[in-house]
């Protein structure tokens, strides 16, 4: 089937499987590669992207239900000349080792700040429930996710 | 002011962050164009015979362009890996095919690899590939293991590979008033990296291979993969992108590796893989899968006097590093304690379960977890405080360097030191007041505290050391080479900010290489918390060659004597003492060098002896008590691991450790039903915490440097692990210690804790 997606402001339209997934999309076909695949379960969270401004797990949602939609990715963030200020507060506060959930983390971490622009703590740990990483302990992230909020990371 | 010891943000993260790592699955290499994707048929059985593969139906389906089996596959079965420091030689019965033949012993073991034009047409594939199995009695539990009833390999006629160590009648118990025997499980876990394990491979038309892989040691993968495919020398080369955590499950190249590289040759075709999490699950190497019975015994004043630890390792269906694991408890089984008699001894059996390795800390944190327990065992026997009992058997400061009674010789200590400094912080007396408050009133939610005093081991390969390459280019740059290969630790900047303190060539300016075997041929990896002290250090001493070289460049140049000269680290250049417009910059002394074959040096650094970090983790754990359900509310430490070079990394290493230890002790356990079926293969199943689940820690800090390296430091990377895995489980133990519970095994999950209670 024919998809047309905007990713990261651009157009984007390819002819795809119908079992296509939106990350395989991304990935595969767009070659953004900064979404990573960690898991089959729909439990790790490295696949998250904001679809329409909202985070999703990418792996779960098919590149067709993305069909007319908007979606942001790492990559259409900030540069590494500009950085959002998420992007800022994670370098900032080392909230990341091997790199590999930190996209995913990003982007959730950014969707939870839209909806909750001045978390506690205990929001921020709760909201971030569903992006595992195996390196930091999750004190960073939560550290960097905390300063964004001060910092207007929710813009 | 020099920048070491200062806190520097990682030069690593900037990509990272924007464009994310450039992962094995992410490489859009040249020499990639048209490759295949492999996917692995994988066995469904713990142990059966295979009697027929029909691949006929797979090679009708879209996109299949090859099916290969173990009767395909000519490479000889790596060697099974030796007895490790025990006694006895693995049967050759017992070496481990790249892809199974005749037999599969443990589910998720290769038995097939399919070969497809895209990756979704070989998920359609393997379901087409008929394996007829002819199941055997499977070896799942210990015991069963070690009765010999059934046996994983039969040719070998036991499923014992080995025994070592000292017999239960030289242990010393017969003058101890207080005596306590246990037995403690130290379950399987994963390493569960979030980047699965991936890997390409491209053959040149010069018969030399190129294969990327994520591994934490690009230089023993290549030298393995050229041993396996019977290449000689300089036909392997090795390159490692960014590497998404490894755990030491990802040392070296594993079959799937190596079959990918044999295929790629036999289709004629690079080729590609990147394993689902499922597969990680089960056929990436897990760690721990101890079993342990302690003996501890002493004086009711609360004095150790005899310990002993008998280990039995489950070493999976191929005997592997695994092997080595119990030589490492062993060495360090007394723990910080000094204590007349310490006696080990070690059994080493195959079970029908996946292989055994490597897994943040490797032999140490079983060591730690024992004589922890064991020491909370003994207070509760003889009716003292924890943090008594051991105060009152610390080896003291002035006795180091020590020796103990396994033969590791400490390095330097200050273990009462570091255990004032966490009671103290945290508040122990008052939260023990707490404590005694909740159960007189018999609350709900029962609180427990948990303390593990320990030390480790890290650089256990001291001797083999690491190389480095420092060198500085025309541009003012500098690019250091390292055996040492990053997977998250912050190398670059860590190696930066060194070669930055010695030559004033600033942190931005400097390119890391690594992993690459072409570009760094000699190398150990990261692995055993050796990175900065061996990597690092070897980095430290080529800049001051480069130093020296490029003061002595500069004098020869300027026409004046090096004695007169001033290196303006500010600037990057040297200059005359007292006339800053006389000199000469790194990237002016660069070019002048370019006929001398450029300005740079290789410097290879060994340790004479291994280090020993140390400290002190209390966990402070909340259990209610109607459900079983803990939840650890603070984690307080010290880990004293030398001079910190850069405590924002050391942190992050202890954040992450302090995290992997939690969730061994509340959460996580790689769980097999009793015919080797396992239960806990993906993410929904296998209980990875997340950050809802764990607090933020609480990180004191303390240095006591080590003199066996120049930078004065000790290994970070695996104590965080080491000491909290027994802070949180004796956390929890004490939480419901006054219902008459003495011991409950890891994972502490509410249904065991339920259970301890209610027969308590």
């Amino acid at each position: 089937m024919r998809i047309t997606v905007t990713v990261n402001g651009d157009e984007t339209t390819h002819e795809v499987e119908d079992r296509t997934l939106l990350v395989h999309y991304l990935r595969d076909v767009l070659g953004l590669t900064g979404t990573n695949v960690g898991c089959d379960t729909t439990s790790c969270g490295a696949c998250t992207v904001l679809l329409d401004g909202e985070s999703i797990k990418s792996c779960t949602v098919l590149a067709a239900q993305a069909d007319g939609r908007s979606v942001t990715t790492i990559e259409g963030l900030g540069s590494a000349e500009e950085m959002h200020p998420m992007q800022k507060a994670f370098q900032q506060h080392h909230g990341l080792q091997c790199g590999f959930c930190t996209p995913g983390m990003v982007m959730a971490s950014v969707s939870l700040l839209r909806e909750n622009p001045k978390p506690s703590e205990e929001d921020v740990r709760a909201g971030l429930e569903g992006n595992i990483c195996r390196c930091t302990g999750y004190h960073n992230i939560v550290k960097a996710v905390l300063a964004a909020a001060e910092d207007g990371g929710a813009k | 002011m020099s920048i070491l010891g200062t806190r520097v943000v990682r030069s690593e993260d900037p990509k990272l962050l924007t464009a994310g790592g450039t992962y094995a699955d992410d490489l859009r290499e040249p020499a990639l164009n048209g490759a295949l994707y492999a996917t692995y048929v994988r066995s469904p059985m713990a142990h059966a015979r295979i009697t027929g593969i029909d691949v006929s139906a797979a090679l009708e389906s879209p996109g299949v362009v090859a099916v290969y089996t173990g009767a395909d596959c000519d490479l000889d079965p790596a060697p099974p890996a030796p007895e490790g420091a025990l006694g006895g030689k693995p049967h050759p019965s017992m070496a481990r095919p790249f892809l199974a033949k005749d037999v599969v012993r443990f589910v998720g073991e290769p038995v097939a690899l399919v070969l497809t034009e895209k990756r979704a047409q070989g998920e359609d594939a393997i379901e087409l590939v008929a394996v007829d199995y002819d199941p055997l009695p499977a070896v799942i539990d210990l015991d069963d293991a070690l009765s010999g009833t059934n046996l994983v390999f039969p040719e070998a006629g036991s499923n014992v590979v080995g025994v070592g160590g000292a017999d239960a009648a030289d242990a010393q118990f017969a003058d101890c008033e207080a005596v306590v025997t246990a037995t403690l499980e130290n379950q399987r876990v994963a390493a569960a990296p979030l980047e699965v394990r991936s890997a390409a491979a491209a053959w040149g038309d010069d018969g030399r291979v190129t294969v990327w892989l994520s591994t934490q040691n690009a230089q023993g993968a290549r030298d393995a993969l050229q041993g396996a495919l019977g290449l000689d020398e300089g036909k392997v080369r090795i390159i490692t992108p960014d590497v998404g955590g490894g755990f030491g499950a990802k040392i070296g190249i594993d079959p799937e590796g190596t079959a990918l590289a044999w295929a790629s040759k036999r289709v004629g075709r690079p080729l590609r893989w990147t394993e689902s999490r499922t597969e990680n699950m089960l056929a990436m190497t897990h760690g721990r899968a101890q079993r342990h019975k302690i003996t501890i015994g002493g004086d009711r004043d609360g004095r150790v006097k005899a310990y002993r630890i008998e280990v039995v390792q489950d070493l999976g269906a191929y005997p592997g590093v695994a092997s080595f694991l119990p030589a490492l408890t062993m060495l360090m089984a007394s723990g910080v304690y000094d204590i007349a008699s310490v006696t080990s001894q070690a059994t080493i059996v195959v079970t029908n379960k996946m292989v055994v390795a490597a897994y943040r800390g490797a032999g140490r944190p079983e060591a730690t977890a024992a004589i922890e327990r064991a020491m909370d065992l003994f207070a509760a026997e003889v009716g003292m405080d924890p943090a008594d009992v051991r105060r009152k058997n610390f080896i003291k400061p002035d006795a180091f360097p020590y020796t103990t009674p396994g033969g590791a010789m400490y390095d330097t200590g200050e273990y009462e030191k570091a255990l004032d400094a966490v009671l103290e912080s945290a508040g122990y007396a008052q939260l023990r007041e707490e404590q005694a408050r909740r159960r007189a009133a018999g609350e709900t939610l029962q609180l427990g505290l948990g303390l593990s005093t320990y030390v480790e081991i890290t650089a256990p390969d001291f001797s083999v050391g690491e190389d480095a390459k420092v060198e500085v280019h025309d541009d003012g740059t500098a690019t250091i080479y390292t055996g040492s290969s990053p997977h998250g630790q912050g190398h670059l900047t860590a190696f930066g900010m060194l070669v930055q303190d010695k030559l004033g060539i600033p942190l931005e300016k400097i390119k890391l290489v690594h992993g690459d075997t072409d570009q760094v041929p000699k190398g150990g990896g990261t692995m055993g918390s050796r990175s900065l002290q061996l990597g690092g250090s070897a980095v430290y001493r080529a800049a001051e060659d480069v130093l020296e070289k490029g003061r002595k460049l500069a004098a020869e140049l300027i026409e004046i004597d090096e004695g007169d000269l001033v290196l303006d680290k500010e600037a990057g250049r040297f200059h005359v003492a007292g006339q800053t417009g006389t000199g000469v910059s790194w990237g002016e002394l660069a070019a002048a060098a370019r006929e001398q074959g450029g300005l740079a040096a290789d410097c290879h650094f060994a340790e004479d002896l291994p280090t020993f970090p140390f400290g002190t983790h209390l966990a402070v754990a909340e259990v209610d008590v109607e459900t079983g359900q803990s939840r650890l509310l603070r984690h307080i430490t010290v880990d004293d691991a030398g001079t910190i070079l850069n405590p924002v990394l050391t942190e992050g290493q202890r954040h992450g450790g302090i995290a992997q230890g939690a969730a061994q002790a509340l959460f996580e356990v790689m769980y097999y039903d009793p015919d080797g079926n396992p239960q806990t293969a993906n993410f929904a199943d296998y209980a990875i915490p997340a950050a809802s689940e764990l607090p933020s820690f609480e990180l004191l800090s303390q240095e006591t440097p080590t003199t066996l390296n120049p930078l004065g430091a000790k290994g970070i990377g695996e104590a965080g692990t080491i000491g909290s895995t027994p802070a949180v489980q004796n956390a929890v133990v004490d939480a419901v210690a006054h219902l008459g519970v003495r011991h409950i095994d890891m994972p502490t999950t509410p249904q065991r804790v339920w259970q301890a209670i209610n027969e308590g």
